[in-house]
């Protein structure tokens, strides 16, 4: 079960995108409110500061708005959304000439091997966890220093929950890269996190949390 | 089929998304049964992965949602020609 499904039971989102079509705009305000968060998450992934991935989400919910007859109804409604945000993203960074990378399969650097952070234990770490900032900052900048190819997929897989084909789709890749990328992502974050998340906590602080 | 471990790290995303072919995941999962250090690159790389996805890494800047709400008001106040503007399209997929 995805968290869109566990964020939004019985939604009808095909009857409610009929529904604007047809006048009652009103309840686009509430079509869209499930997916505030992914696409500004995915705008800043994109923009790197924060007024500029706010101005992003709002032109891609505005321009989905403006294109919702346009919706065929093939991919779920937040991947079309998400797929207009990123076209919106790389729009505003070609226009301020700093788009570095584009849609490219198969980048330099792309074909090395990456290994995890070596550990003999785990314990597991429960997501209260993230009621600390050092952790959600920890999480944060190894999110963000992950080079733009790796994030991207990362964040569609792994955050917003697009399964394989519907990040390739998006990215304009190939499956095989979505795989490749999203299997490094995972282990160079695991390799920045794992020692600064144990080291972070020492074993008799752990019941706080539980 | 018996794995090495740095073999075994190049399935660990595969085996996380269930992706792996029966047999594979079969040997690897016999590794994992008697290797406590690819037990727990798995671990903590899987309980990563569902710390990353928790909304409360990124959250939204204040005030977001008014801004975005209030904005999109406007532009439908104001811009209704905007829902017009694809007349070739059908009115809806389904």
């Amino acid at each position: 079960m995805t968290k869109a499904d566990i964020q939004t039971p019985m939604r009808d989102e095909a009857q409610m995108i009929a529904a604007i079509l047809a006048g009652n705009t009103e309840l686009y305000h509430e079509l869209i409110r499930p997916y505030e968060l992914a696409v500004y998450r995915m705008a800043l992934s994109y923009m790197k500061n924060e007024s500029d991935a706010e101005d992003v989400a709002q032109e891609a919910f505005l321009k989905a708005f403006r294109k919702l007859s346009a919706f065929r109804g093939e991919s779920k409604f937040s991947t079309w959304l998400i797929s207009i945000t990123l076209n919106e993203a790389r729009r505003r960074l070609r226009h301020q000439g700093t788009l570095r990378f584009e849609s490219l399969d198969e980048p330099p650097g792309e074909a090395g091997h990456v290994s995890p952070a070596i550990l003999r234990d785990w314990r597991e770490i429960p997501s209260e966890a993230l009621e600390r900032n050092e952790v959600r900052e920890l999480l944060q900048t190894a999110i963000n220093h992950l080079s733009p190819i790796y994030r991207q997929v990362l964040l569609l897989r792994d955050v917003d929950q697009l399964n394989i084909e519907e990040t390739a789709t998006v990215l304009e890749i190939s499956l095989a890269s979505v795989k490749v990328r999203l299997h490094r992502a995972r282990i160079m974050l695991q390799k920045e996190l794992a020692p600064k998340l144990k080291s972070l906590n020492p074993e008799r602080r752990w019941f706080q949390w539980s | 089929m018996v794995l090495e471990c740095k073999h075994v790290w190049d399935y660990i995303s595969g085996y996380l998304d269930d992706a792996l072919p029966h047999e594979v995941r079969e040997s690897v999962q016999r590794h994992l049964e008697n290797c406590e250090i690819c037990s727990a690159i798995l671990d903590s790389t899987r309980n990563i992965l569902v710390l990353t996805a928790d909304n409360r890494v990124f959250e939204l800047p204040v005030g977001f949602s008014d801004r975005l709400h209030a904005r999109l008001a406007r532009e439908m106040e104001s811009g209704s020609e905007g829902m017009s503007g694809d007349p070739e399209l059908p009115r809806h997929p389904n």
